[in-house]
C-alpha cells in the first residue's frame, strides 16, 4: 500500500468537506393527507454544522435521512457538491456519508475496533490501513488502545457514544449525518461530549447535518439552525445569533424560548461587544493626569498597569495622592476576550464588582467590561457585532 | 413387524445373575456383560439424531431466509411445519412407509419433519430480536441488505438459533426411540424387544438421556466458543 494514501486519510489531512443542498423537497407518505415535508429548500456550506431542530413530528429526522437515501423524497432534488444523489446507488452513496444515530447502533457482537472499521471494511481497505485508521480514531476520541479489543457491552454510555462518532468518521466522509448523537446520555456527559465534538470539528471541519429537539443544543452546536414546524415547513434558517435576535415569527420565538436573552450571553464572547476603553496609568505618571483619566470614564477609577500593559490594580481617589503615581498592590477581577459573556458576567457577580478588566491572550489590557455594558447588550442598546439582522424594537423589549 | 423383532439378539438371558434375570429384575452384572450389544443401536440412534437435526436445520434455515424478506410467508410456513409437528409419529411413519419404504431414510424424514417448526420459529425470533438501531446503523453506513443479513442479523440471532437447535436435538433423541417402527433402528429396537426386562429398559433409558445430555452440552460449548461477546458483562 502506498503510505501517502494512508497519510491522506488521517484526520490532520482530511478530505475536503462537501456542500449540501436540498431543493424543493416534498415527502408524502401514502395514506396521509399532510406531507411529512412540504417544499423544503436548504443550503449548507462546506465545513458548517447545520442543525435541524423542531418539535417532534416536524420532520427533522426525515429530512436528515433523505440525504443518504434512507428515505426517498416524493419530489425535489438533493445535491452533494453540486451533484444530484437521486441516481446514486444507495449503498455506495451511504459509504461516503458519515452516519451516527441516537441509539448509536453499535454491533454488540463485534469489538470496538471492528465496529469502527465497518465502513473502511465495506470500502475494501486492506488490513493494515484499517488498523492504522482505527488507532488514529481511538486517539481522536480519547479512548485507550486497550479498549479496541472490548465489546460494546463493556463500555459506558458515553464511551459508546464516542465510538459511534468515531465509526461515523472512519472513512473520513466529507459529509456527516448525526441524529441526536448525544441524546441518550446524562446532561453532564452530554455537555462534555458536545464540547469535545466542537473541538474535534474545529480540526476536521466536516459538513454536518445535526438533528436535535433541544434548542439549547442547537444554539451551541450549530453554525446555522433550521427550525422546522409541523409538516416539515421551514420556519427560519439562520445563524444562532440571528435566531435569538430576530425570530422570524411567533412560532420561532416560542420555540427559542423566553430566556433567549440569556441564551445570547452564552453565544457571544467578550470580544464581540463594545468594551469601554481602560483608563490606564503607569507608575510614575503625574497624578493629575491619572485623575483626569479616571474622571473621563463612568468608572471613576484609574487602572494601574505594568510596563507590559498588564493590569495591576484599580486606583481610587484615596490612592491618587502626591505628585506621581506610585505602586499599589491590589486585587481586580479579570476576564478574557475569549470568555463567553455568560461566564464573564458570572465572574463579575462572583467578585461583587461592577467592572472587570478584559485581557487578551498575553494578559494585556484590552478594555473594561461592566455589568452596564452587558445589560446594555441585552437591551440591544449597545450594538455588538452580531446584529446583522436587527430586530424590530418591540421584539427585544 | 415380527420378523424384525426376531432379529434382535438381546434375548439371550444366560450368564451372570441368572435369578435376577429370570425375574426381569435390574441386574448390573447382566448389563455389564451385555453393554456391548447396545453400541450398534446407540450409534444408529446418534446417526438418526444428527442427520435429522442437520437436515431439519438446513430446511428450516432456507425457509427462514425466504420468509425473512417476504413476511407474508411466515404464517403459511409456521402453519405447515406446525401441522407436521402435531401428526403423531406413529401415523407419520405409517404415511411414509408406502412411499419411502422401510429403513433409515424413512426414520430421518419423519424426525426431520418434527424439527422444522421449532428451528424455523427460533431463527425467525432471533432475526426479529436484532436491535433495530444496529440494523439502521448498518444500512445507513452502506451495507447492502445481504451484508446486513450476513454481518449483523444472523450473527446476532445465533443465540436464539442455537437454542432452537438444542431443543430440536433433545426432542429428536427422544423421538428417535420410535424410529425402529419405520425400520430405522436406534435404541428403541432393543427396548421394545424386552420391554419387561428392567435391566434392558434402564440401560436404554440411561443411554438416551446420556446421548441427549452430551449432544446438548456439545452445542452449548460450541455456542460459547463461537460467541465471545456473549460472555462479557452486558
Amino acid at each position: 500500500m502506498d503510505p501517502d494514501t494512508a497519510q491522506a486519510e488521517g484526520p490532520s489531512a482530511n478530505r475536503q468537506a462537501a456542500t449540501l443542498e436540498l431543493r424543493n423537497i416534498v415527502k408524502r407518505y401514502p395514506g396521509s393527507d399532510e406531507p411529512a415535508i412540504a417544499d423544503l429548500s436548504l443550503e449548507v456550506a462546506a465545513g458548517e454544522i447545520c442543525v435541524l431542530v423542531g418539535p417532534s413530528g416536524c420532520g427533522k429526522t426525515t429530512a436528515m435521512r433523505l440525504v443518504n437515501r434512507m428515505i426517498e423524497p416524493t419530489s425535489g432534488d438533493i445535491l452533494v457538491n453540486g451533484a444530484s444523489i437521486i441516481d446514486r446507488k444507495p449503498s455506495e452513496l451511504r459509504r461516503e456519508i458519515g452516519y451516527a444515530i441516537q441509539q448509536i447502533g453499535l454491533f454488540p457482537h463485534q469489538t470496538i475496533a471492528e465496529n469502527i472499521a465497518t465502513v473502511p471494511a465495506l470500502l475494501g481497505w486492506d488490513k493494515r490501513r484499517i488498523a492504522e485508521r482505527v488507532d488514529e480514531l481511538m486517539d481522536l476520541i480519547g479512548l485507550e488502545k486497550a479498549m479496541a479489543k472490548r465489546y460494546p457491552g463493556q463500555l459506558s454510555g458515553g464511551q459508546r457514544q464516542r465510538v459511534g462518532v468515531a465509526r461515523a468518521l472512519a472513512a473520513d466522509p466529507p459529509l456527516m449525518l448525526m441524529d441526536e448523537p448525544f441524546g441518550a446520555i446524562d446532561p453532564i456527559n452530554r455537555e462534555r461530549l458536545q464540547n469535545e465534538f466542537l473541538r474535534l470539528q474545529g480540526e476536521i471541519r466536516k459538513t454536518i447535518v445535526f438533528v436535535t429537539h433541544d434548542i439549547d443544543e442547537a444554539i451551541k452546536m450549530g453554525d446555522r439552525i433550521a427550525i422546522l414546524r409541523k409538516g416539515g415547513v421551514l420556519a427560519q434558517y439562520a445563524t444562532p445569533a440571528e435566531l435569538l435576535m430576530a425570530p422570524a415569527d411567533e412560532f420561532v420565538e416560542d420555540f427559542v424560548g423566553a430566556d433567549r436573552a440569556l441564551k445570547r450571553l452564552a453565544l457571544q464572547r467578550v470580544r464581540d461587544i463594545d468594551l469601554w476603553e481602560a483608563p490606564t496609568v503607569r507608575v510614575g505618571d503625574p497624578v493629575s493626569e491619572a485623575r483626569a483619566r479616571a474622571a473621563a470614564t463612568p468608572i471613576g477609577h484609574a487602572l494601574l498597569v505594568d510596563e507590559d500593559n498588564r493590569p495591576v490594580s484599580w486606583l481610587g481617589d484615596g490612592d491618587l495622592i502626591g505628585e506621581r503615581v506610585v505602586h499599589h498592590a491590589g486585587g481586580l477581577t479579570k476576564v478574557e476576550l475569549d470568555d463567553v459573556l455568560r461566564d464573564a458576567l458570572a465572574d463579575l457577580l462572583q467578585g461583587k464588582v461592577m467592572y472587570g478588566v478584559v485581557t487578551d491572550h498575553g494578559g494585556r489590557v484590552a478594555g473594561v467590561l461592566s455589568v452596564e455594558v452587558i445589560s446594555g447588550f441585552l437591551n440591544h442598546q449597545v450594538a455588538g457585532r452580531i446584529d446583522q439582522a436587527p430586530a424590530p424594537a418591540e421584539r427585544l423589549a | 413387524m415380527l420378523p424384525l423383532l426376531a432379529q434382535v439378539k438381546i434375548t439371550d438371558r444366560n450368564g451372570a445373575g441368572q435369578n435376577c434375570v429370570q425375574q426381569d429384575g435390574f441386574c448390573p452384572g447382566w448389563i455389564k456383560d451385555h453393554i456391548g450389544d447396545y453400541v450398534d443401536p446407540l450409534v444408529r440412534h446418534l446417526e438418526l439424531t444428527v442427520v435429522s437435526v442437520v437436515a431439519g436445520f438446513l430446511i428450516a434455515f432456507a425457509l427462514a431466509m425466504l420468509a425473512h424478506r417476504r413476511r407474508w410467508l411466515v404464517a403459511p410456513i409456521t402453519g405447515a411445519t406446525g401441522v407436521m409437528y402435531t401428526i403423531p409419529s406413529l401415523a407419520l411413519f405409517g404415511i411414509l412407509l408406502p412411499i419411502t419404504g422401510f429403513g433409515f431414510v424413512t426414520g430421518c424424514i419423519a424426525l426431520t419433519a418434527y424439527n422444522l417448526l421449532v428451528i424455523f420459529r427460533n431463527i425467525m425470533a432471533g432475526l426479529d430480536n436484532v436491535p433495530e438501531a444496529a440494523k439502521d446503523a448498518a444500512t445507513g453506513m452502506g451495507m447492502t441488505p445481504n451484508q446486513v443479513l450476513r454481518q449483523v442479523e444472523l450473527p446476532l440471532a445465533i443465540p436464539e438459533i442455537v437454542a432452537g437447535v438444542r431443543v430440536a436435538t433433545t426432542t429428536t433423541v427422544g423421538l428417535a426411540a420410535l424410529a425402529f417402527i419405520a425400520g430405522a433402528g436406534g435404541l428403541g429396537e432393543p427396548l421394545i424387544v424386552n420391554q419387561n426386562f428392567k435391566s434392558n429398559v434402564v440401560t436404554v433409558g440411561v443411554l438416551c438421556v446420556l446421548l441427549a445430555a452430551v449432544l446438548d452440552l456439545l452445542l452449548l460449548l460450541a455456542e460459547r466458543l463461537a460467541l465471545p461477546w456473549r460472555r462479557v458483562a452486558r
